[in-house]
């Protein structure tokens, strides 16, 4: 028999191994794209040498889309550097509207390759909840798999997240097709371990056309 | 003769920069953002050589390649991706695609590739037209 803390840390190393292999996909586009550019200015220089005039409004180009690419590249470096701390600590306070929005920006390219658009709604910028990061952002990403599963036929999935009396609230909303999903598609072993060290609860809730996980803080 | 491109990848920056570059080359070159899109082209145009994403929003890349076989049995694709792994290679292969490039691309590499995409699509080619008239010349009794 495998304990809760061997499933929670099988899940997590396996979601951990997902998000950097999508992390590295990405930084490999952005190379790609550096690289292409360098490999421009080289033809350019080539053609210069045999008489073609440079041009300095495409080697302006140029050097715009590579600092397009270098802001590319550091945003997606500072969510990696950001997911890499989340293991940093097991019970810190934790920003509702950050963990959201990293969650967002570690797995858009995942939901890109569905069809679906991430859509971020956090009013409460102030909101906080005392859990683990890295545990928190791995039960979240499990109920955003199903919900990509479920998401209407606008393909947006709108993510919020909220204090509640004794804890917090994030949800995965406007699953217009929530019937995909079957309702205990929660209950399998690695997500009940990790909720149970969550102290959190997953609810897929068709009428609702959301799915919520709601954690107590305790702090109260 | 100039070798006929057609280059499909979501990632806008990458389709333009290389596209230009290839263009450079004496190449001809079309570009698609997506799969779909890419599919719609071919029903139009016949390429000397494609170069396909793998990984792309709605359609990926071994499923396009199987469309496109489909479609165009003598197009020569070679799949341009972040990480080549084997098993993929494999299945591609397995499926009809010409080769492998890692990005980011070495363009001494694609440009030989991209030449010999053309031959071996203009020996296919030829092959069929071969057939073709062979069973016409058969059917006739001649």
């Amino acid at each position: 028999m495998t304990t809760d803390a061997g499933l929670v840390g099988r899940t997590g190393l396996q979601f951990f191994g997902k998000m950097c292999a999508s992390i590295s996909h990405d930084i490999k586009n952005v190379l790609a794209v550096v690289n292409e550019n360098a490999g421009l200015v080289e033809d350019l220089c080539f053609a210069a040498e045999r008489g073609k005039p440079l041009d300095p409004l495409r080697l302006k180009r140029v050097a715009a889309d590579v600092k397009a690419q270098i802001r590319r590249g550091d945003d997606i470096i500072s969510g990696m550097n950001r997911f890499a701390h989340s293991v940093d600590s097991e019970s810190v306070q934790v920003s509702l509207p950050e963990i959201i929005e990293l969650l967002s920006a570690l797995c858009s390219r995942f939901a890109a390759m569905r069809g679906v658009a991430l859509k971020v709604d956090c009013p409460e910028a102030a909101a906080t909840v005392v859990t683990s990061p890295f545990l928190l952002l791995n039960l979240l990403w499990l109920c955003l798999e199903l919900a990509m599963a479920a998401a209407g036929p606008d393909r947006t999935i709108v993510l919020s997240a909220a204090r509640t009396e004794n804890g917090a609230c994030l949800r995965f909303r406007k699953l217009e097709r929530l019937q995909n999903v079957p309702a205990d598609a929660f209950s399998n072993e690695p997500a009940a371990a990790l909720c149970r060290a969550l102290n959190a609860e997953v609810r897929i809730d068709g009428q609702a056309q959301e799915i919520a996980a709601r954690l107590a803080d305790p702090r109260g | 003769m100039t070798e006929k491109v057609l280059i499909v990848d979501d990632d806008k920056a990458f389709l333009q920069i290389l596209a230009e570059r290839m263009q450079n080359r004496g190449m001809e070159v079309s570009t698609a953002e997506s799969a779909a899109e890419a599919l719609k082209m071919l029903e139009k145009e016949s390429y000397d050589a494609v170069l396909l994403d793998l990984m792309m929003p709605e359609m990926g890349g071994i499923e396009a390649l199987q469309v496109m076989r489909k479609k165009q049995p003598e197009v020569q694709v070679i799949f341009v991706t972040g990480h080549p792994s084997v098993s993929k290679g494999v299945e591609a292969v397995k499926l009809g695609a010409m080769d492998f490039i890692p990005k980011p691309v070495d363009m001494a590499e694609l440009t030989e590739k991209i030449h010999q995409a053309k031959a071996s699509r203009m020996i296919l080619v030829e092959k069929r037209s071969q057939e073709k008239i062979k069973k016409i010349l058969t059917d006739k009794g001649w």
